[in-house]
């Protein structure tokens, strides 16, 4: 089956952790599709690299986490916050392209 | 000692907090209330600029009923990352606040105030002793790096407080702090569990945002044990449920298995959280794991030069639909006009909302196109004066500039504000995000004392 990201998934964020990494959470909404999508590890590096058009060696970590049903994504970010060309200085609007995320589960 | 209680009363020192929760939390007898006062999260500027990103008057409403009630209490205040970045200057703007407080209110107490800014002497002195190392991925940094900085601070661990508090300081304010610290100081010095008592207060620092709902103005109490510690909201409104709690955990880090510190990490990979009650959630099972050497966490800005922005709007569909074209010509016409004239090192930028504004750093992930679009021009320059005259030049080159295919003669923007631009003043950028290996955890922030009578 094929879902969007959205529908299975209760947050989905982002936000810096620290002003030289952007780190992105997605927390499902049950367990057993949490479960599902990590057997399947239908959320991955490839995966994650093609949908923000970075290379995959901009990710710094991708990790399931049990305790809160989630996955955790965290990069690069293109340039320290608040830098100049900085669009997002918080961090906390970049994870719109996970929304629409096809997960096939 | 079998129970250590915590209290803290809001995500920063300044967001606010109800006073029915903060009551519940006093009558719950804490040993200690403590508050983060700062984070990076607003960017550069306020280290570089040393001004707080939190306001005087909020950051002494919240005072104005901790610092009393603790007294009263008997128990200490502790406040980390003084004014928001807990540079010298930052730190001098919540001294003044405490001092008014404390005469305002006839208090007597005894006051610690913990520096976190260092010399740029002694980073550079370090860098050659090559005990400093980048943070992954900031880049490693030069001699002249440091010179460039404006201000550098260090994230101080639980150790300084702890001195402070064997001192009899009823008060603690300190600079830039890893935002645990103010929480477990006083468990650590107790002889608490390091591993727990870290981990709570990474919990602790963002109050009431561990609950559900989550508020960053709302109280939140933690009981530390020997083997687990428990959490509790102090509201009503709110519950604490290991979904909630895990979650949190996530907030922020890069990983949530292992958080690193001052001196060392938490590992969480056998940690625990269980429903307590309907409100409560109790965890165990973190570790602290002690590196060989101690490194603290070093933050940096240079000054980059000063900014004008001027903010505009689009609704002309053939305009928008050759947005980018217009772009790149205005920018070439501004360099091209100002290239005889000797201003050549300027930044120009125009955010374009309503297509890649907010995600411009990510090229083709997410480029619909809306409508209409508001255009932000932004200038940087080596002065002020220079920063106007690049913003005000693209603003009148893109107002008139005859893209091909136009129908609309008369402008091509939509001012929503007169005057147009709006000078912003010094722009930061962060240049040093390092670890520094120390010997002595608190040598590099001293202490002072003061007495109010």
């Amino acid at each position: 089956m094929e879902y969007n990201l959205r529908d299975i998934a209760s947050v989905i964020r982002s936000k810096n952790s620290g002003p030289y990494e952007l780190t992105f959470d997605v927390i499902f909404k049950d367990f057993e599709t949490y479960h599902k999508v990590k057997e399947a590890k239908a959320i991955n590096e490839p995966a994650f690299a093609a949908l923000y058009n970075i290379p995959q060696s901009d990710i710094i970590k991708l990790v399931y986490f049990d305790p809160a049903k989630a996955v955790k994504i965290t990069i690069v970010r293109p340039i320290p916050s608040g830098a100049l060309g900085e669009t997002d200085v918080y961090g906390a609007q970049q994870h719109s392209p996970l929304l629409g995320y096809k997960v096939q589960i | 000692m079998e129970e250590i209680r915590i209290l803290s009363p809001t995500a920063i020192l300044g967001y606010g907090f109800p006073m029915e929760s903060f009551v519940e939390g006093m009558k719950r007898k804490p040993h200690v209330i403590a508050v983060d006062a700062g984070s990076t999260d607003p960017g550069p500027y306020y280290l570089g600029a040393g001004i707080s990103f939190t306001d005087f008057n909020s950051v002494k409403r919240d005072l104005e009923i901790m610092i009393p009630a603790a007294l009263e209490a008997g128990i200490p205040v502790i406040i980390g990352t003084a004014g928001g970045c807990g540079g010298r200057p930052h730190v001098a703007f919540n001294l003044e606040i405490i001092k008014q407080i404390a005469e305002e209110k006839k208090l007597n107490f005894k006051l610690a105030i913990i520096q976190s800014e260092l010399d740029k002497e002694l980073i550079k002195e370090k860098l050659a002793a090559g005990d400093i190392e980048p943070l992954f991925p900031a880049k490693q940094i030069t001699s002249d790096d440091v010179d460039d900085c404006v201000r550098i601070v260090a994230q101080m661990g639980e150790e300084p407080f702890i001195n402070a508090l064997n001192e009899g300081a009823n008060v603690i304010l300190a600079g830039r702090s890893y935002d645990p610290s103010v929480f477990a100081a006083l468990a650590i010095r107790e002889g608490f569990d390091r591993g727990l008592a870290i981990h709570l207060g990474k919990i602790l620092e963002c109050a009431s945002i561990a609950a559900t709902p989550g508020s960053g103005s709302d109280c939140m109490f933690g009981y530390l044990h020997k083997e687990d510690f428990v959490l509790e909201p102090l509201s009503p409104l709110r519950k604490c449920t290991t979904l909630s709690v895990a979650a949190h955990t996530l907030y922020e880090k890069t990983n949530p298995y292992m958080l690193p510190g001052p001196g060392g990490a938490i590992d969480l990979y056998n940690a625990t959280f269980t429903q307590l009650t309907d409100n409560t959630v109790k965890v165990a099972g973190s570790k602290f794991v002690p590196t060989d050497n101690y490194f603290v966490k070093l933050e940096g800005v240079k000054k980059v030069g000063y900014r004008t922005i001027s903010v505009a709007g689009v609704k002309d569909p053939v305009m928008i639909e050759k947005i980018d074209d217009i772009v790149a010509s205005v920018k070439a016409r501004v360099k091209d006009n100002f290239e005889a004239y000797g201003i050549k090192d300027f930044f120009l930028d125009f955010k374009i909302y309503g297509r890649n504004g907010v995600m411009g750093l990510f090229p083709d992930a997410d480029d619909r196109t809306a409508h209409e679009l508001c255009i932000v021009i932004e200038a940087v320059a080596d002065t002020q004066e220079r920063a106007n005259t690049i913003c005000g030049f693209a603003r009148s080159t893109m107002l008139h500039f005859g893209y091909e295919g136009r129908i609309s003669t008369a402008g091509n923007l939509a001012f929503p504000f007169s005057p147009s631009d709006c000078k912003v003043g010094e722009v930061y950028e962060f240049n040093v995000y390092h670890l520094m290996k120390i010997d002595d955890p608190s040598v590099y922030f001293p202490v002072e004392y003061m007495e109010f009578k």
